[in-house]
């Protein structure tokens, strides 16, 4: 295979061959190619097609900011749609596809739209496509879906891994360029720590394209030197492969490190990207500048490329992007390329300047002019040139480079809202004065287009931001050109001339935009579509708005510029979200009997991150109701046994605990007895129900508290709001310990009898009736903690044990209740049992019900101040229509009665407006043989007995019910109380 | 001018030069009957249905930049009515309408496009919140489908339903619900307005309100007094900046919300899918690229731009529930001003200064809302009294205890 | 964000909650004759303004210390950062 346009030379290991295919079509290159240079390498100019118009496109950059040259990369499950072929490290077996082509790339079927590409103009969708009405959706958008996109995801689950990492560093350096290194090397030396970060798979930055020297050097040679150097240092960390994505708040920056993506899959153990967070204390910003295309007739086909591009390819990578080359520019830059293609044997047909005053050459023409056309339909075969006295020359090439001026690389410096500003000699935006925080911008990007202004700026920047003292080292001696350019932006008279060659916005579009009164730049942006597409507009923008300003007859700071948005280029999902997918998406909370609940065959269900037995399946159970009834019935005619560890527990301490609790609960707690538990309700300040729990007094200055599941952690800051903000001098300590304690809940008529076996303390009723609480110790001396309180209505107690006891606590519990036959019961039952009880949970405390609307409006004490009090009073929230909590039975008993189910009148209509409340939890009560539900009704409390119609017409239910007390079983308490 | 693919096709022939300007960009006069502060799109849709189906005499829309450039211009273009309460569900199920004549009422193609938006169900107690809500759409008449897995699972087969941390129990469609091309919202409003007679005035900032005994009078702007006779506020997450200048302290904080876009993509998601049990919901625009968010940031912000701890939980959600969108790229992320009410609801109200209007609170759903905002802030303006279908949203709502609190978050508008 | 926590230094805002304005911490009287009114307005009422913004963080991942932080909501500089039971005290609250 003969790579028919590689030169010699370069940076490419040419003893090492790689082979690769593009669109099924073997090629070889070597070690320190990308896709693109090695396609160019091959004389394959056609890389894609353009998204609207599918016009022919090859490369147009060398490096990220690349427009043209998407490609899928790699096939199957790790296929990458839109990557760059001009960042695409080239690895042995590599596999890549053009994309968004109907057919092949070479006859693309879509390619007819450019045909009509006068009828599909700027924002030509808003205007058409509305007659008739239902062809939108039906017939038009489906074509416009199914025509756009780039490339495609393969649906497939990603396989690669992707890890997260944090860096600290006195000094993130972005970029290594002459500046980035040299920044690098003044901080390096002073032995700060600094991270020096590049998105290229090589340091160097411009130097690896570029023929001059440096000191005694070539450029590519004191970049390598300098690496070495900076790789001796301990206190510098080089991350090659590493894009700094963007600046965020407080000197944190976003870097995508691409460790994997150079070989074909990822060595085994090894992420394909690692996401880094680096926090630093300074940044020298050295991300060098992007070269500018020119605008003109037919200026986006395969070979037409940006001049330093076409000089990167010959220099770095010896390729010739063709035998025969043609530069257009309107600066000194052009004439270099031309100079270092003529140097490399390459045949200059011809350097069109735009300027009166070019400088001439020995080597090659200069041709005063511009380009007016051009032709070749898959790649360039000819530019038509019109000279400054108007006659036409045409030259025969294959690859033409446009040298518009160069544009520092502002991007980074945007990311918190600064806004660049505008240098007339470079006619070109620069970094404006508010940078993010700690940030220094060197060499290029700001504007310093020298090697030796990058050098220079490069060390100063590193010397200002870290302090340095002394002089200024002695810096080896660089190219020092001038800038000399006139600002040109398009050839007048062009039409079909690109700007934004990626999203096809031409300069006709521009036009159209400023005449339709489209003239803001983000109107601009956002009719035409330029700069939206996935280069951010890093070569489009420049254009676009010259164009306007001219238009507009303002200057192009008036015009001003959009805002460049982190990522500074496009960044894998994938990398962003790290290892938190599958089953790790977020950490699991097991309890500490999570192991023997598995050995009982529980079912687990996700409460929060926590993992819950919702029911222990036994043999022969096929259906979880089955499950879920017999775990009822057992409770309720013997013994069950439930862990009930997640329930939040915040210990309070002090002399002021109970005046504390007065505070957070609605309900009084001063004259809680030492040795009791009370039910406490908990408002927010705006008089809602927060939480619901029982407050235990173990000692006088000791309390626990305990929440609900869910909202162990928001109730637990809330108290710390309370005692720190509110009341800062209560003699009061609060410690969350949820994790600390093991909690099981042994519930059923034997549920005492059990006890007995396993505890010393005297537990009949009349020692320790209903609602006590005690410090207590079992098995021979572990401390434990005992309530009497009960969740299911039934005589219950329950115990906890500090966490590392609570799987030996479980299996003494199982192992001392076989003769009572204890069963352990999961979420399910529990929740069967609290409805069968008419207790609030969750459903019914959804975070906008009043204690009226659970029937408790007298637990709010008005007796004392606490959270919410006040607030509970208003008017509208204390109406007679207010919605209560009630329970509903069917009246026929075989029906059900839906949680979600909204209540109408019997005989009224079904609609919104006569809306009479809605089931909020509902079950099978074993017990009753029959389904209930509780509800909130309105004026609930006074229709007892009153037959409703319950309907949930989106899942087709419409029953009669009735409403019912909520305390379905033992309304009277007694059993708790036995 | 009518637009039309008849009128396209005209114009093309004739190289595009007949186009007109979609919007005039008018000079400032001395005096308007109703000015509306804030050229987004509640602004000019207020105007447009002032000035269509009210009579508005003369009006102007104030904006201080470019039209569009708030949260119309920076949002993830999702419209749907599938709220649960009575005070919000009708008047959302109004907007949705709206949207679905928008086109042809404004001759503007904004792309309205009902292709669903998908609720994921995770556990048994959102399955019942979920039912509830969905009968009190139905019972409002919108529309709401309990999907199972099953169903859900043939329209997007690469869900992840088999490794998922939190397991997908089903989901709530609304198959009406769907995405527009948010930017020609604004630009659609801005045309029709002005071909209605309405001003609308581009970089004019408004300074201060000119009182005198409890009365508008007039506004202080960037380029000089204009005298009103009514003015209407909807600048949503500068209004209590706007509002300061009137003395006025709203029920109401200015969060930012972040929204990414990925790299143009072949079709791979029809409709509109949240997600939860994460924070992430996502969708695919008609040019290609997933349009995806989740929460707030979660602090008081004017910045319009957020940070990373959010980006990476965002993309958590998405690869949870998609882990084939791990090799698509995150192509720009930014950050809007959220207009975070006190429960997570909005008001159309007027203020205690007589002729003074606002419009705002309207979180990280302004959007959907727009067409029934617009609508029913201009009735406000030229009536007096409310809309039928928003009289639930006042000021005083927070001091009678009538608050309507969609998520029952309570008075913490970062948790909305 | 950075937080610069007044005993535990540099710390990553993801450690901490956010709750709002720190004039939560001023909590209204009452036993006042406008009780109600004040409740309201401590309640739902914020300046929520475009600047320096004194709010309240909770350290969740960490000391559990609520914290007033000065920030400013236009660039997010922090400026300040104190112990927000330290606030609670300057500001007369007790117990």
């Amino acid at each position: 295979m003969i790579q028919k346009n590689r030169l010699e030379g370069g940076q490419i290991d040419t003893a090492t061959l790689l082979k690769f295919k593009f669109d099924g079509k073997s090629y070889v290159g070597h070690e320190g190619d990308t896709l693109a240079s090695a396609l160019l390498a091959n004389g394959v100019r056609l890389m894609g097609r353009s998204f609207k118009y599918h016009r022919p496109r090859g490369v147009l950059s060398a490096g990220s900011e690349e427009p043209n040259a998407l490609v899928q990369l790699r096939s199957g499950a790790r296929q990458e749609p839109n990557t760059r072929a001009t960042t695409a490290e080239l690895f042995d077996g590599l596999v890549a596809k053009s994309q968004n082509r109907f057919g092949s790339l070479r006859f693309d079927a879509m390619a007819i739209n450019d045909r009509f590409s006068n009828f599909l103009t700027a924002g030509f969708y808003y205007k058409t496509f509305m007659w008739p009405k239902t062809f939108w959706e039906k017939v038009y958008e489906p074509i416009i879906r199914k025509a756009a996109g780039l490339g495609s995801l393969s649906l497939l689950d990603d396989p690669d891994v992707y890890d997260k990492g944090f860096l600290y560093c006195n000094l993130l350096i972005i970029g290594a360029g002459p500046a980035g290194l040299m920044a690098a090397l003044t901080a390096g030396r002073s032995g700060a720590n600094v991270i020096l970060a590049d998105e290229d798979f090589t340091f160097g930055g411009r130097l690896n394209s570029e023929t001059f020297s440096i000191g005694d050097d070539s450029s590519a040679v004191w970049a390598a030197e300098a690496v070495a150097e900076l790789s001796s240092f301990p206190n510098v960390r080089l991350m090659v492969r590493t894009t700094i994505i963007g600046a965020f708040d407080h000197g944190i920056y976003g870097a995508v490190e691409r460790v994997s993506d150079h070989v074909a899959i990822p060595d085994a153990g090894k992420p394909r990207q690692i996401m880094w967070r680096i926090y630093t204390q300074r940044t020298v910003l050295a991300a060098g500048a992007i070269e500018r295309p020119i605008a003109f007739e037919n200026n986006d086909r395969p070979g037409i490329m940006l001049g330093s591009a076409i000089r990167t390819y010959a220099n770095r990578f010896a390729v010739a992007v063709d035998k025969s080359v043609a530069i257009f520019t309107n600066n000194d830059d052009g004439h270099r390329t031309a100079a270092d293609l003529h140097a490399k044997g390459l045949k200059i047909a011809a350097v069109v300047d735009v300027r009166a005053n070019a400088p001439l050459s020995m080597d090659f023409e200069v041709l005063q002019g511009q380009v007016i056309n051009t032709k070749g339909r898959l790649g360039l075969t000819f530019v038509d040139v019109k000279l400054s006295d108007g006659t036409i020359r045409t030259l025969d090439i294959g690859a033409l480079g446009m040298s518009g001026g160069w544009n520092p690389n502002v991007h980074m410096t945007c990311h918190q809202r600064g806004r660049p500003r505008w240098n007339e000699s470079l006619a070109a935006f620069v970094p404006g004065d508010t940078l993010p925080n700690g940030m220094i911008v060197a060499g290029a990007a700001n504007g310093d287009m020298s090697t030796a202004g990058a050098l220079h700026g490069g060390a100063q920047a590193a010397r200002v931001v870290l302090g340095l003292k002394g002089s200024m080292p002695k810096l080896p001696t660089a190219e020092d050109a001038p800038i000399r350019l006139t600002p040109f932006w398009y050839v007048e008279g062009c039409s079909r001339a690109w700007l934004d060659q990626q999203n096809d916005v031409t300069v006709k579009d521009v036009k159209l935009s400023h005449q339709e009164g489209f003239r803001s730049v983000e109107h601009l942006k956002r009719y035409t579509t330029l700069g939206m597409s996935t280069d951010q507009g890093k070569t489009s923008n420049m254009g676009g708005l010259a164009i306007m300003a001219e238009l507009a007859g303002k200057t192009i700071p008036e015009v001003g510029t959009t805002i460049f948005r982190p990522p500074y280029t496009p960044t894998a999902i994938g990398a962003l979200a790290g290892r938190n997918r599958g089953q790790d998406f977020h950490p699991k909370r097991l309890t500490p009997s999570h192991k023997w609940a598995l050995e009982q065959g529980a079912v687990f269900v996700e409460v929060g991150n926590w993992m819950r037995a919702q029911w222990f399946q036994k043999d022969g159970e096929t259906h979880w109701r089955e499950s879920v009834d017999r775990e009822v019935l057992a409770t309720r005619s013997s013994v069950g046994v439930c862990d009930v560890t997640t329930l939040g527990k915040v210990d309070v301490q002090g002399m002021d605990a109970a005046n504390f609790l007065n505070k957070i609960y609605c309900n009084g707690f001063a004259k809680l007895a030492v040795g009791k538990t009370r039910y406490g309700l908990m408002l927010r300040e705006d008089g809602i129900a927060l939480d619901d729990g029982t407050a235990g007094r173990l000692a006088n200055d000791h309390f626990i508290v305990t929440t609900t599941t869910a909202n162990a952690l928001p109730v637990y800051r809330h108290m710390e709001f309370v005692r720190q903000c509110l009341f800062p001098d209560m003699d009061v300590q609060l410690i969350s310990t949820t994790e600390a304690w093991a909690q099981y809940a042994i519930a059923g008529p034997n549920s005492r009898n059990l006890l007995e076996k396993i505890i010393d303390q005297d537990v009949s009723n009349g020692a320790f009736p209903f609602m006590s609480c005690a410090n207590i110790t079992i098995c021979n001396g572990l401390r434990a903690r005992l309530f009497r309180i009960s969740f299911s209505g039934e005589l219950a107690f329950e115990i906890a044990v500090p966490t590392a006891y609570g799987d030996a606590l479980i299996r003494k519990i199982m192992e001392a209740g076989a003769e009572f036959d204890v069963t352990p019961y999961g979420t399910e039952a529990l929740g069967v049992m609290r409805i069968e009880k008419g207790h609030a949970t969750g459903n019914e405390l959804n975070g906008t019900t009043s204690a009226l609307n659970l029937g408790m409006e007298r637990m709010v004490s008005e007796a004392k101040d606490s959270i919410g009090s006040i607030l509970s009073r208003r008017k509208g929230m204390n109406r007679a229509d207010a919605l209560f909590q009630m329970g509903v039975k069917p009246l026929d008993l075989s029906d059900d009665v839906p949680a979600g189910s909204h209540l109408m009148n019997a005989d009224g209509p079904v609609d919104a407006a006569h809306d009479q409340g809605y089931v909020t939890s509902a079950c099978y009560s074993p017990n009753l043989g029959h389904a209930i539900g509780l509800a909130f009704i309105k004026n609930g409390s006074n229709r007892i007995g009153e037959k409703m119609r319950l309907v949930s017409p989106l899942t087709g239910v419409d029953v009669a019910v009735e409403i019912v007390s909520p305390h379905f079983i033992d309304p009277q308490g007694e059993r708790l109380r036995a | 001018m009518r637009y039309s693919g008849f009128q396209v096709i005209k114009q093309a022939l004739n190289n595009h030069k007949g186009w007109k300007p979609a919007w005039r960009d008018s000079e400032p006069q001395p005096h308007y009957d109703i000015i509306i502060i804030g050229g987004g799109g509640h602004g000019l849709a207020t105007a447009y249905y002032l000035a269509k189906e009210f009579n508005g005499k003369r009006i102007a829309v104030l904006e201080k930049g470019w039209i569009g450039s708030g949260n119309v211009g920076r949002n993830t273009t999702i419209i749907r009515s599938n709220y649960l309460l009575d005070g919000n569900e009708p008047f959302y199920e109004f907007s949705l309408k709206l949207w679905e004549g928008l086109e042809q009422d404004l001759n503007y193609n904004a792309m309205i496009s009902q292709r669903g938006i998908l609720n994921l169900i995770h556990t048994d107690a959102q399955r019942d919140a979920f039912i509830r809500r969905g009968n009190a759409m139905i019972l409002n008449g919108a529309d709401a489908e309990m999907l199972t897995t099953a169903q859900i699972k043939k329209r997007y087969p690469y869900l992840n339903t088999e490794d998922a941390r939190f397991p997908i129990k089903g989901g709530l469609a609304q198959h009406r619900g769907g995405t527009v091309r948010h930017d020609a919202v604004a630009w659609g409003y801005a045309r029709g307005a002005d071909s209605c007679g309405v001003d609308i005035i581009q970089n004019c900032e408004v300074t201060g309100f000119k009182i005198k005994n409890g009365k508008v009078l007039g506004l202080e702007t960037s380029r000089g007094f204009i005298g009103a006779g009514k003015v209407g506020c909807a600048v949503a997450g500068s209004s209590s900046r706007l509002m300061a200048k009137a003395d006025m302290r709203l029920p109401m904080e200015s969060h930012v919300l972040q929204a990414f876009v990925s790299e143009g993509l072949k079709p791979v998601l029809a409709g509109v899918v949240t997600f939860g049990a994460g924070h992430f919901y996502c969708s695919q625009s008609d040019k290609g690229g997933l349009v995806f968010g989740g929460d707030l940031d979660g602090y008081n912000s004017y910045a319009q731009r957020g940070n990373l701890p959010v980006v990476e939980d965002v993309c958590e959600g998405g690869m949870a529930i998609f882990p084939a969108f791990g090799r698509a790229r995150l192509l720009r992320m930014w950050g809007g001003i959220m207009d975070m009410s006190m429960d997570g609801s909005p008001i159309i109200d007027k203020t205690h200064i007589d002729g003074l209007y606002f419009n705002g609170g309207w979180c990280y759903g302004g959007f959907k809302a727009t067409p029934a905002s617009g609508f029913c802030f201009a009735h406000l303006l030229a009536k007096d009294s409310p809309h039928p279908l928003a009289t639930e949203y006042r000021f005083d709502r927070f001091e009678r205890g009538r608050m309507i609190d969609e998520k029952g978050m309570g008075n913490q508008p970062n948790l909305h | 964000m950075i937080i610069n926590h007044p005993l535990l230094g540099q710390r990553d805002s993801s450690e901490f909650t956010y709750l709002g304005d720190a004039k939560l911490i001023e909590r209204p009287d009452p036993d006042s004759e406008t009780a109600t009114h004040d409740f309201y307005k401590y309640a739902y009422l914020r300046d929520n303004p475009a600047g320096w913004h004194k709010e309240l963080w909770f350290h969740e991942a960490g000391d559990r210390s609520w914290l007033v932080v000065t920030r400013n909501t236009l660039t997010h500089e922090i400026s300040k950062v104190e112990m927000a039971r330290d606030v609670a005290r300057e500001k007369g609250r007790r117990r």
